[in-house]
């Protein structure tokens, strides 16, 4: 079929917005006087800090705004890290620096929701890989940031190659709880800490399917089969929700605090709404047993992600208001990948799921513009007339909502985080390559000058230090 | 060639075709041709280019507004051997507990009905090179030349090649160290050497034996030069001790598989005339031997002179050789790049097409649109190695093929989620 697309464009974003409901506040409580928590709910709060940028204005160029709009022979304004304008043409003040841009595109710069980056760096040696605690198959006491080793090579790809601006590093998918994520912007640093995305709420990775069971199974440990993780799943939540039960008195009541528990306060922190579960998850009839699992429990699903069956199921995460956090083309690499198709990301576009194009690869994470491109076209092939505006969203406000920080990323929209992708030509083409990256204004990378290029100390004084990558 | 020609099974015969109007692009390293014309005969390119005569009687195809490129030839893949990867019955790219290893052949593990054949096909592959993987020892046994075609007999050329491992896979395979590996190497080109001068008397079931009188005999063709050896070293280090090899043995006809720093010793390389297959997208330091990694690699080696052309030894082989045009197009992206090495569009295609096949000494009879070479020819609706395009027909050996597979029955299934009046299972 083929869609007018105007209205198509519209009706995509309403009902995106509708199933990847923004930050919500937590309900205060009426009367009563909450007893404040005896721990620190964040003790490794982010050091981020925004780097120094100019105001800057791009002219003459394509622009895609994130959320579905597009403007031809447009311009950019940003300064002071926000975006400040977007439009046909803008009064930008004296001593705005300014690019033309035509010929080129501009867009919100990539978000990539499932990266590993910093948790299975480069070298893949085992001394670095510290993405799986498969030493249990509940690890909800265990968190990525952790894990994270910020000179990981890997960052810089993404950003240079890959326009990537803003990830979510997850654990691995050996564990049904494989332990909480964290969410950075892509600027090099010292620490973890000063890369961490300010105030954005923390994941949960779970997993089903073939993962878990494989590795636990082969240990004649529990789970050994689907029956098994859904078993271990419920066992588990049902102690959050007792241990819930324990704090949510104290807090009510006061007295003896009950004992701590670091992999239930996770869970306890999912159960409040305060942390989003990001569920790996491949096979359609597994995400809707996880579905009603999370209606048993009191918890919500935010995005399934690879999700390789999600377009047989597009209704029913439509109507629970869950994304899909899915690959391009990829399949066959185990039997849950076997029905994969091209055409995912564009059929759940076309039933309304918020819909989001990840990598899970730092090889595909610097194109993931690519890989929206092509299921794009693969969409089109089949009738699904989708805008080149609109497939930009699943690169970045559909992520930004499965995150929970649409609100200061994710698009152009006036006010948010300059984080901004000058592309040197059409993003969706192949032979086209970020040319500048903007965060929070600054600028990190520049095809044209080679000292903006961050180089890792892992790279210093290695062959092909500081080459272009 | 002569030999090898002999053993390439024969194609169906096939009628003559005309296909007009369309960008011509040959697959040689030129530019594509505007307003070209590609014919068809028995299964084998008559003619390609501007100011080619329709021959009388032949069905005309009408390509205006379209592209007509050779099929891509994938330049290192395991296709056919593996249905999915993590299922060990349909996973035939190694054996950990044979006692063999040169002498495995990859043939009877090919099965054209695997589904990546199938896929590949709908994306425009129409020959694969097919790699055995190393288990216990450093050569992974014998490789063949496939195509993708709809039919039972998938095999092009048999025992084209032997694959060895000599980087850091090659050193684990010998038992933990590259001096192992080379030890190995040419403990058992000596061995070949004495079961080529006496096969009886060559006792494979000895203590001293290395190789199985099988594997011995494998290695036969290979020191005498009949057999191309393609063997995987990414690191500069150990690109030069293959280059090495080829002093010690002039006889070997190499070509190497990776050289991720194969760009900072390209001149050498280039020198000793040995061709490369390397990954395209490579730009991580994912193990210390490649630490030099950059997409820049490929486009470097090819402006030092090396004949240099575009594999996938990854974790992707079996499956995904349909990314040889993205990977391709990647490269050509790079030429607007200051301080990057990128490819001519001509040349990034001659490194799906007629680059893997010259690797092997194929390219007198696949890989490209040139008047003799097998018809393997792909009608796109767009430019072949941009991300929109899609092939609307294939032909190989002139036969056209089906564009169905798996997953286009799954997508047209899943057109709409919603059930009907009967269940799904139904709808087919």
């Amino acid at each position: 079929m083929v869609f007018n697309k105007g209205v198509f464009a519209a009706l995509i974003l309403s009902t995106a917005l509708a199933g990847c409901a923004t930050a919500k506040a937590k309900p205060q409580t009426a009367s009563t006087e909450r007893v404040p928590l005896p721990y620190k709910q964040d003790p490794y709060p982010s050091t981020y800090h925004a780097y120094p940028g100019v105001p800057t204005l791009v002219t003459n160029v394509t622009i895609y705004d994130g959320e579905g709009g597009r403007i031809n022979n447009g311009q950019v304004l940003f300064a002071n890290g926000k975006i400040v304008a977007v439009g046909q043409t803008i009064d930008a003040p004296a001593g705005t620096t300014t690019i033309d841009g035509t010929g080129k595109w501009v867009t919100p710069g990539v978000i990539d929701i499932h990266s590993h980056l910093g948790d299975y760096p480069s070298p893949s040696v085992q001394a670095l890989s510290d993405g799986n605690e498969a030493t249990g198959p509940v690890r909800p006491e265990v968190w990525a940031e952790h894990s994270v080793w910020p000179q990981d090579p890997g960052f810089s790809r993404a950003l240079a190659n890959g326009g990537v601006t803003t990830l979510e590093i997850l654990p691995g998918s050996a564990n049904l709880f494989g332990g909480r994520s964290v969410v950075l912007k892509n600027v090099a640093a010292r620490t973890v800490q000063a890369m961490k995305f300010p105030g954005a709420p923390y994941g949960l990775k779970m997993a089903c399917g073939e993962n878990p069971k494989r590795v636990y199974g082969s240990r004649n440990q529990m789970p050994s089969t689907r029956m098994g993780n859904i078993a271990v799943d419920r066992q588990t939540w049902a102690r959050a929700q007792e241990y819930k039960r324990k704090w949510d008195k104290y807090e009510r009541d006061g007295g003896e605090p009950p004992a701590r528990d670091i992999a239930m306060d996770t869970l306890s922190g999912v159960l409040a709404g305060d942390i989003l579960v990001q569920n790996h998850c491949y096979r359609a009839d597994e995400m809707a047993i996880v579905l009603d699992m999370a209606k048993e429990f009191g918890y919500k699903v935010t995005a399934f992600h690879h999700a390789v069956e999600a377009y047989k199921i597009a209704d029913l995460l439509k109507a629970n208001g869950v994304c899909a956090a899915v690959w391009a083309d990829w399949w066959g690499f185990k039997m849950e990948a076997y029905d994969a198709i091209n055409e995912n990301m564009p059929l759940l576009q076309k039933a309304g799921v918020c819909t989001i194009t990840h990598s899970d690869d730092a090889n595909g994470i610097q194109r993931l513009n690519q890989e929206a491109a092509k299921a794009l076209a693969n969409g089109r092939r089949m009738g699904i007339d989708i805008p080149d505006e609109v497939a930009w969203e699943w690169l970045s406000i559909n992520p930004a909502r499965a995150l929970h920080i649409d609100d200061r990323t994710g698009s152009l929209r006036p006010g948010k985080m300059a984080d901004v992708v000058l592309w040197n030509g059409n993003p969706f083409s192949v032979y086209t390559r970020p040319e500048k990256v903007w965060i929070d204004g600054a600028l990190m990378y520049d095809a044209l000058d080679p000292k903006r290029r961050p180089v890792s100390d892992f790279e210093l004084g290695q062959p092909g230090e500081g080459d272009v990558k | 060639m002569a030999a090898l020609a002999l053993l390439l099974t024969t194609p169906a015969l096939a009628e003559t075709v005309a296909i007009t109007g369309g960008t011509v692009a040959i697959g040689d390293g030129s530019a594509p041709i505007p307003g070209g014309t590609v014919v068809i005969r028995d299964g084998r390119i008559v003619a390609a280019g501007q100011g080619v005569a329709v021959p009388a009687g032949a069905r005309t195809i009408d390509a205006t507004g379209k592209w007509v490129a050779p099929g891509f030839v994938a330049g290192f893949t395991r296709v056919g051997l593996v249905e999915v990867d993590a299922v060990d019955p349909t996973n035939d790219t190694v054996a950990r507990r044979s006692p063999y290893s040169a002498a495995i052949d990859v043939v009877p593990g090919i099965n054209p009905r695997v589904s990546a054949i199938a896929v590949s096909r709908v994306g425009g592959v129409t020959r694969a090179i097919v790699a055995p993987s190393t288990a216990n020892m450093i050569f992974a046994g014998q490789g063949a030349v496939i195509d993708t075609g709809a039919d039972p007999d998938a095999v092009t050329v048999p025992h084209a090649f032997q694959f060895v491992e000599l980087g850091e896979d090659g050193a684990q395979a010998a038992g933990g160290s590259r001096p192992a590996a080379y030890l190995q190497f040419r403990q058992s080109l000596e061995a070949a050497q004495r079961y080529a001068r006496n096969p009886a008397a060559y006792n494979g079931d000895s203590k001293d034996a290395l190789l199985t009188r099988a594997d011995a005999a494998a290695l036969v063709p290979v020191v005498t030069g009949k057999m191309p050896l393609l063997i995987h070293v990414e690191s500069a280090s150990d690109i030069r001790n293959v280059l090495k090899l080829k002093q010690e043995y002039p006889a070997l006809k190499l070509v190497i598989v990776g050289a991720a720093e194969g760009w900072t010793v390209a001149r050498e390389i280039a020198a000793a005339g040995v061709p490369v297959i390397a990954n395209a997208l490579t730009d991580l330091p994912a193990a210390f031997e490649q630490l030099a990694a950059t997409q820049s690699n490929i486009g470097r080696m090819k402006a030092a002179g090396v004949r240099v052309s575009i594999g996938m030894n990854n974790e992707d082989d079996a499956r995904q050789a349909r990314y040889a045009p993205q990977y391709a197009g990647n490269l050509v992206a790079l030429t607007k790049i200051p301080g990057a090495t990128g490819l001519s569009w001509g040349d990034a295609l001659a490194a799906i097409t007629s680059g893997p096949a010259d690797a092997l000494g194929l390219g007198g009879e696949l890989g490209s649109l040139r008047p003799g070479r097998r018809a393997d020819v792909v009608l796109w609706d767009g430019d072949p190695l941009e991300l929109s395009s899609h092939a609307d027909r294939v032909w190989i050996d002139g036969v056209e093929q089906p564009l169905v597979d798996r997953q286009t029955k799954l997508r047209d299934r899943y057109a709409q989620p919603e059930e009907g009046n009967l269940p799904k299972a139904y709808e087919y």
